[in-house]
């Protein structure tokens, strides 16, 4: 035992034991040469931090694997037996490509399966994608750390991210489904008090960290407890403004999911047949060929597929929940945004296509602009993502999908896309929810709602919108 | 070649006990301070310097609450960067991160944004009437959740292409070092700002009874202290924290009483634009007007009084006390697990016998979202100057339309008569 604490102590600690000054900024060569020099054979200097480091030789990690770059994950190879025999005599390089292949089918079929069945499994599957995103998260800030052993830990990240969606959901419930919790008592009290009741909540959760806190962990403690924090950060709150969009209208939510598959692919394909010039140091296999030709192909793709989408309610349309039938509708009238307008086309491409004028749906000048982003912008989750991997000398986030890794990997270019888009819908497709206005108005107190008509009053007279007529009813 | 990123990455899976501990800084009291005191004994000494910085903070207080709600805010932007401040130096000196490139910009900048981004939501509400006059502040208002996305984006893609081959894991841990430490300060820093608008009321009772219990759990501890409370920190003791409860409850008691009956902090600060300031001005509300309450029989026999006048607001201020008594603590106890953990006496030396300002602000945190989470939910419903605000966004016929359910409504009510004309 004493050995061993003796060759896995680390380092930078040897050199501290030994009494050198610590000095801010990263040390010089001849200093990192002799800790290197100093590591075999560095006995502990007091008694008590040796007993420390033997009572926590559990939970060190290993620094012979952490030198080696060993990757943390061990691999199982997913793949079904089924594919396995298939492609069992091609060679391994086009069987890769054969499962990779057959695997993104088979999750764009998927993919139009769910909007087939409608909006409530698609907000299932939203949250099932988030649950997964956050274990696969967990699990590797628990691989970095070997924190398995840490008490409460399991416990308390769920808990937290229990926690979180509780809030959110709560919020959305609140918001799209008002008249529903209205009629119910006990929902109408959660709805009132419910960002108390979330508080308290996580409260709960808060104080049962600090008490959880074991002398030999704090910091290891700390640090899942912002891991933790950070994780709820990305997921939740990204797949909750998935959801806002998804209630916006599905267009709305397949467009641009579809957006960054499609640059994923067309970068990809490009890529493997053009691609010459290396992007970015971070991901070696992109180049700036896919890059550009992505970006075009995605542009085209967009405005095709929302032309294809918006003669069709079922997509435009708002989600709503029908008090009569209990259920999901979307029926409404198209907004101006999804009717057919002519446009007129600049001359520069009129004397090339041959026509005046185009019919066109003016979401497609929307579509241009979330393809634009997918594919400029988007990239950078991706970049971000591929960073996180190597710092953690992770090859995967997980092994869920064969050949394709875990579903983090999937969707790490979508963060930013579903944050842009609820952004770009706020601010320039639609303001704020009239019903909701009304239904936070009728809840301030009278002196309040009086204050406020007159102010709308005064600034409808401003505009002169107010009429005789009007005043009359 | 070795890999930085493993010297120093193997850092966060050690145990605690490598982490240097980081030196003490130079003692930063005052000459003056130091001759006056300079007869006394060591325990002394320190004992009135802490007890003189705590009078000195308790009169700076006192001096900016007399200056204004604007001055008030200013303050808080203050230590809401000076808390920020301390936390990245002791990021940056755990992980060694001086020089990793960008580093400090990059956390600065992305202060600055999440900051521009919560101060255009709260101030643009508050200041709706003068932000209607001018046109690109309309502008700004109209896109504020776009641009402040842009501006964070632009720093997100900014990290993306520092990452430095040898330096990944270092800048991802600071890079969530620092989006940690936005949540915690900014966020609060925020309620804080939004409660302080509801009326002063609000934002002085709750600080001042985290203050009171601060100093009254330790003098409880100080003369009758016996057993430990929390393994975190050992100085604290079950007598201190039961005996700062109670009087935490009657000082929130009494400070309520005195506060309600002043229009000055009582009142929602708004801003009026003929007068060009913040003006508290207002009917006070219920909550701040005298009420007879009728004494449970007990308390009848003891105080021979049949009812009490009391105002709605002490009952509230119950509510806040016992939070700040029994809750608040835990952030203090956090605070210490995080000293503890990265083996550190104080955040700063800031304030000479009391270390940083974020030592002084711990059991703040909670408190502060506490408030807000209360007034919320149990004191008025949403924040009247953001419906207006939004309604004036909304489109023509959509206000029309507003317009009249509103007016049919206020008329039911009999709050609006009939035959008001314009």
């Amino acid at each position: 035992e004493s050995t061993r604490a003796r060759t896995e102590l680390p380092a930078p600690a040897a050199v501290l034991l030994a009494g050198s000054d610590v000095v801010p900024g990263s040390p010089s060569m001849t200093e990192l040469r002799q800790r290197a020099v100093r590591e075999p054979d560095a006995p502990p200097e007091d008694k008590e931090s040796e007993s420390e480091v033997k009572v926590d030789g559990e939970t060190a990690s290993d620094s012979e694997s952490r030198a080696e770059a060993v990757p943390l994950s061990t691999s199982a190879d997913d793949t079904p037996e089924v594919l396995n025999r298939a492609l069992s005599n091609l060679s391994s390089r086009w069987k890769n490509w054969w499962v990779r292949g057959i695997l993104t089918l088979a999750m764009i079929a998927f993919f139009f399966i769910i909007i087939y069945l409608g909006p409530m499994v698609l907000m299932i599957i939203v949250m099932c994608v988030q649950i997964k995103c956050f274990h696969e998260i967990i699990t590797i800030g628990y691989n970095v750390y070997h924190s398995y052993d840490l008490p409460w830990f399991r416990t308390l990240s769920w808990y937290f991210l229990l926690c979180v969606n509780y809030f959110f959901y709560g919020e959305t419930v609140t918001d799209y489904f008002f008249t529903l919790v209205q009629r119910e008592e006990p929902l109408r009290i959660l709805s009132k008090y419910h960002r108390f009741i979330s508080f308290t909540l996580y409260l709960i959760g808060f104080c049962m960290f600090v008490l959880s806190l074991v002398k030999k962990h704090y910091r290891l403690q700390f640090y899942m407890f912002g891991w933790t924090h950070v994780t709820l950060l990305i997921v939740v709150t990204q797949s909750h403004l998935v959801i806002h969009n998804l209630f916006e209208g599905m267009i709305w939510f397949i467009v641009p999911i579809s957006c960054v598959i499609c640059n994923d692919i067309m970068a990809y394909m490009f890529g493997f047949f053009f691609g010459r010039t290396p992007l970015i140091k971070l991901s070696p296999k992109k180049t700036w060929e896919g890059f550009i030709g992505g970006f075009f192909a995605t542009v085209v793709f967009g405005l095709l597929l929302s032309y294809v989408m918006s003669g069709y309610r079922c997509f435009v349309c708002p989600v709503e929940y029908n008090n009569d039938t209990n259920s999901f509708t979307v029926d409404c009238e198209p907004s101006d945004l999804f009717r057919l307008q002519e446009y007129n086309i600049p001359e520069v491409i009129q004397s090339v296509i041959g026509l005046t004028t185009v019919w066109m749906y003016p979401f497609q000048i929307h579509s241009i602009a979330l393809s634009t982003f997918a594919s400029l912008i988007g990239p950078f989750g991706g970049f971000f993502a591929s960073g996180f991997k190597r710092a953690f000398k992770i090859k995967d986030f997980a092994n869920t999908i064969p050949g394709h890794g875990g579903i983090m990997d999937r969707f790490d270019c979508q963060y930013l896309m579903a944050t842009f888009v609820n952004v770009y819908i706020a601010s320039f497709i639609r303001g704020p929810n009239p019903s909701k206005l009304i239904q936070q108005f009728l809840t301030l107190r009278p002196d309040q709602q009086l204050h406020i008509f007159n102010t709308l009053r005064s600034h409808l007279a401003d505009k002169g919108l107010l009429t005789a007529t009007a005043e009359d009813e | 070649e070795t890999d930085i990123d493993d010297r120093y990455g193997d850092l966060d899976s050690r145990t605690d006990s490598d982490i240097p501990e980081i030196p003490p800084s130079s003692d930063r009291t005052p000459e003056i301070l130091k001759k006056a005191l300079s007869g006394l004994s060591s325990r002394w000494k320190n004992w009135w310097i802490r007890g003189i910085l705590t009078l000195t903070m308790i009169s700076l207080f006192f001096l900016i609450i007399y200056m204004g709600s604007f001055m008030l805010m200013l303050l808080v932007l203050g230590i809401q960067v000076k808390c920020f401040h301390e936390i990245i130096t002791i990021g940056y000196r755990v992980y060694r991160s001086y020089d990793l490139p960008w580093f400090r910009t990059l956390s600065w900048y992305f202060l600055l944004c999440v900051n521009y981004f919560f101060y255009g939501e709260t101030v643009a509400d508050y200041f709706a009437t003068f932000v209607q006059r001018e046109e690109q502040l309309q502008f700004l208002i109209r896109y504020h959740r776009f641009i402040s996305f842009a501006l964070y984006l632009a720093g997100f893609c900014m990290f993306v292409l520092s990452l430095v081959k040898k330096h990944y894991r270092l800048q991802f841990y600071m890079f969530a070092w620092t989006h940690v430490t936005l949540l915690i300060t900014v966020t609060q820093s925020h309620l804080v700002i939004q409660n302080l608008f509801e009326g002063m009321i609000w934002f002085l009772v709750p600080i001042s009874s985290v203050i009171c219990n601060d100093i009254t759990a330790y003098l409880f501890g100080f003369f009758f202290g016996r057993t430990p409370l929390i393994k975190l920190s050992p100085k604290k003791t079950w007598e201190g924290f039961i005996g700062g409860f109670f009087s935490t409850v009657v000082f929130g008691f009494i400070a309520a009483y005195m506060l309600s009956k002043y229009q000055y902090f009582v009142c929602p600060v708004e801003y009026r634009s003929d007068v060009n300031s913040f003006v508290t001005e207002c009917e006070p509300s219920e909550l701040f007007q005298l009420q007879s309450y009728s004494l449970p029989p007990f308390l009848k026999a003891v105080l021979r009084r049949e009812t009490v006048s009391l105002y709605p607001f002490q009952i509230h201020s119950i509510a806040l006390s016992t939070f700040a008594s029994l809750i608040g603590p835990f952030g203090g106890f956090f605070a210490s697990g995080f000293k503890r953990a990265f083996k550190i006496k104080d955040f700063a030396n800031t304030i000479p016998g009391h270390g940083g300002i974020m030592d002084r602000f711990d059991c703040q945190y909670l408190m502060a979202t506490f408030v807000h989470v209360y007034i919320t939910s149990f004191i008025r419903g949403p924040n009247p100057s953001k419906v207006l605000q939004q309604l004036l966004v909304l489109q023509p016929e959509q206000q029309l339309n507003i317009y009249k359910t509103l007016k049919t409504h206020l008329i039911e009510k009999g709050i609006l008569q009939p035959t008001l004309k314009v």
